[in-house]
């Protein structure tokens, strides 16, 4: 077993979903010859071909609409949607069309196929180069929603959202991909190689969809995260002294509401954290189920921590980012209740 | 600012009231539209963006390098399919306008197109359709009954109510689900027929689209992708005049045709009499046989004109002259090719009429056949579960709602 970046274990994962199913195919801008901006598919065109990793013109309808057809042609398409900032020209064609061949034509066509895209910011990338879009796609039925938050998890997912027969939205954490960052922006980053989730298994393995895990064990408060929002927390959790216990979502549809309402049973406090913008965010939905399937064993009111109602600054990007300072305020609020 | 530049904002050629006179518009002869080799490069044949191409002369005759090898029994076929789509289209919107459904859509004036089309097309081939395709499955022997039941959602709806009356779905006959959200199947047809060539298939694909949905990003999506790619895709406009009340200007700009927005994209471009079912045919074979030789797209505007309404849910009079169909100068399509048959002296006005008849009563009983099922408010009450089908297998939440639904006590 080797010790991955994020990178490397997505680029794994291809590497053995591609050599497994002569039916998985890989396209998007520049991932060919060049393996994408961020490398997540280098190599893939040297070893299996033109034809089954190629260029796309700068068309993300193009790109989603294309691998439409090809799914419900027996293909299994895993295309790359260079940031997820750039997805909306796709997302008529993810929304109308993907999501709801399936329920529409009974199951005559269906569309299997996986969009990765990254996703959320803490790189200097502004306002198109940042967002969290999430809720975008778990407010659509018909879409699986994933947002891997290790190398491992990142390999495991992925394979079993390209195995998957309906479509998938894998959105990758870039503050993520060669590091566990945990919001302390200011302090060096520390690698992956130093972090026990980067021992990644050498071939096919899968992390199912709609289970979520237990990151850190807790009695005081659970805390709800995702993909970077995950080392925020444990961060934050660490430095208040506070008992929590933080929840990886890993997929926030299906979602593992089971774990998510057993550990609020047990802790009594609830906060949700994601780096989205706060109105109508995921946390939204979070915090209604948590209401709904556990308001008798609440002490304190389910708060959330999130990113402002606002454009991703570039500058002010600490500003926006829902830090471990915000994350530890909130709780140590939730437990003067 | 009188100097300012001004905006152009498109008109109808005519309105209500005023009498519809095409004579404005050239009609090319048989013939004056020539037939370059299919291996010809897109460069050589630009001017044919520009053409028409027509087989049946007012005459009635075909003529020219575009006449098709069709025998006799071909042709007459082509002249029942036309008059099955016609007669299916008379009585489905009559049974809306008697509340047996909510919603139909007719072609009338543009049966041509997808019937011709289907028939030079393989079994193995498949259409990425827009909502006037109706042709492309009757042509093909979709039955009519699973059609109406469609159009009714009733018990043996294939699609189980779950979409507006006439947005198909049949893998089996070639003809991809219908999205009432217009044309994304055009870059999808362009993904299938990837999809074909990745795999290996010698399979086509065609995409439908009507002029006014040209104006959407996903038009120029499939033409990048498709030239980019070479992909073994037939993509075709059906020009027919009018997008609800808005005229085919709107969406063509100052180009002088759709066809010629082929030209920048370097596919080669053709524009064809669509009510003229040889030149329907005939263009079709070509184009298809230019993707099956792996010499890559082509795209087709078939020029036509939407006689009826847009829709059940459309006044066309609130917006066109009522006479403006047959003041239309490329004419009737079962009206042309029948006048062919008797021109050949294969056909008679008898025969037409007992040919009428006899689709009239098959659809009739086809009628019968379908409502027997029930109609959209009335008959059998199948229970339908919705939530199948969103996702391959029920996830926890969507099961959670579904037992929602069926414990709510106002349910019979």
């Amino acid at each position: 077993m080797a010790r991955m970046t994020m990178i490397e274990s997505i680029r794994d994962a291809h590497f053995v979903s591609m050599e497994a199913d002569d039916a998985v195919v890989v396209f998007g801008e520049d991932v060919g010859h060049f393996g994408g901006v961020f490398r997540c598919t280098q190599g893939l065109q040297e070893r299996f071909g033109k034809h089954r990793c190629f260029d796309a013109p700068i068309s993300e309808l193009g790109i989603v609409g294309a691998a439409i057809g090809m799914a419900a042609n027996g293909l299994r398409p895993c295309v790359e949607i260079q940031f997820a900032d750039y997805m909306y020209p796709a997302y008529d064609q993810i929304v109308s069309e993907a999501a709801r061949i399936r329920h529409r034509s009974v199951g005559d066509f269906t569309v299997p196929m996986t969009i990765r895209m990254p996703t959320g910011g803490g790189i200097y990338g502004g306002q198109t180069h940042s967002q969290s879009p999430e809720a975008l796609f778990t407010h659509v039925s018909g879409l699986k929603t994933v947002v891997p938050s290790t190398p491992y998890d990142a390999k495991g997912l992925l394979l079993a959202s390209i195995e998957d027969n309906d479509p998938v939205i894998f959105l990758e954490p870039k503050r993520l991909y060669n590091g566990p960052f945990d919001g302390h922006y200011d302090r060096p980053v520390v690698p992956w190689s130093k972090h026990e989730s980067a021992e990644v298994p050498e071939g096919h393995y899968t992390v199912p969809l709609g289970k979520a895990v237990v990151r850190r064990p807790g009695a005081d408060v659970t805390v709800l995260a995702y993909g970077t929002m995950v080392y925020v927390a444990l961060a934050a959790a660490e430095e208040s002294g506070i008992d929590a216990e933080v929840i990886d979502l890993r997929t926030l549809i299906p979602l593992d509401t089971e774990l998510i309402i057993e550990s609020v049973k047990k802790t009594g406090r609830c906060i949700v954290v994601h780096e989205a913008t706060r109105t109508s965010g995921f946390g939204a939905e979070l915090a209604a189920i948590v209401q709904e399937e556990a308001f008798f064993h609440l002490e304190a009111p389910i708060r959330r921590v999130t990113g402002w109602d606002t454009p991703y600054p570039h500058a002010q990007e600490w500003d926006y980012f829902p830090g471990p300072d915000r994350v530890r305020a909130v709780m140590s609020d939730v437990m003067e209740v | 600012m009188d100097d300012s530049p001004r905006l152009k904002i498109p008109e109808p050629r005519f309105k209500p009231g005023d009498d519809p006179d095409f004579s404005g518009i050239e009609i090319p002869a048989p013939g004056d539209t020539r037939r370059p080799d299919v291996d010809a490069e897109p460069r050589e044949m630009r001017d044919l963006a520009d053409g028409l191409i027509r087989v049946l002369g007012d005459d009635n005759k075909a003529t020219g390098p575009w006449q098709s090898e069709l025998t006799a029994t071909q042709l007459l076929k082509g002249l029942t399919d036309m008059m099955r789509v016609r007669e299916f289209d008379r009585r489905m919107m009559a049974a809306q306008r008697q509340g047996k459904t909510s919603f139909y859509m007719q072609c009338t004036g543009e049966e041509a197109i997808s019937c011709a089309f289907r028939t030079a097309m393989a079994d193995t081939d498949m259409n990425f359709p827009t909502y006037r395709q109706q042709g492309l499955l009757i042509a093909h022997g979709y039955p009519l009954v699973d059609m109406m039941n469609q159009v009714y959602s009733n018990e043996e709806d294939p699609i189980k109510g779950r979409q507006l009356p006439i947005m198909y779905s049949s893998r089996e006959h070639g003809f991809f689900t219908i999205s009432g959200n217009l044309a994304t199947q055009f870059i999808q047809a362009v993904g299938w027929a990837m999809a074909a060539s990745i795999k290996g298939e010698n399979h086509i694909a065609a995409g439908w689209i009507g002029d006014g949905a040209t104006a959407e990003s996903d038009f120029h999506s499939a033409m990048v992708f498709a030239s980019t790619f070479q992909a073994p895709v037939v993509l075709n406009i059906v020009n027919n005049q009018w997008a609800i009340s808005s005229p085919q200007s709107l969406a063509r700009g100052r180009a002088d045709t759709f066809a010629v927005k082929g030209i920048g994209f370097g596919i080669p471009a053709l524009r064809v009499d669509g009510n003229d079912y040889l030149a329907c045919h005939s263009v079709a074979l070509w184009a298809l046989e230019r993707a099956r030789r792996g010499l890559g797209p082509t795209l087709i505007e078939w020029v036509t004109y939407r006689t009826a309404a847009h829709s059940s849910s459309d006044d066309p009079s609130a917006y066109r002259p009522p006479n403006e169909a047959a003041n239309w100068p490329l004419g009737d399509p079962i009206e042309r090719l029948a006048d062919h048959l008797i021109e050949l002296g294969e056909w008679s006005i008898e025969q037409h009429q007992d040919l009428a008849d006899q689709i009239e009563e098959e659809v009739r009983v086809a009628q019968a056949e379908a409502e027997s099922h029930g109609t959209l408010h009335e008959g059998p009450k199948p229970t339908r579960d919705i939530f199948e089908g969103v996702y391959e297998k029920i996830p926890p939440h969507l099961q959670k709602q579904r037992d929602l639904l069926e414990g709510m006590t106002w349910r019979e």
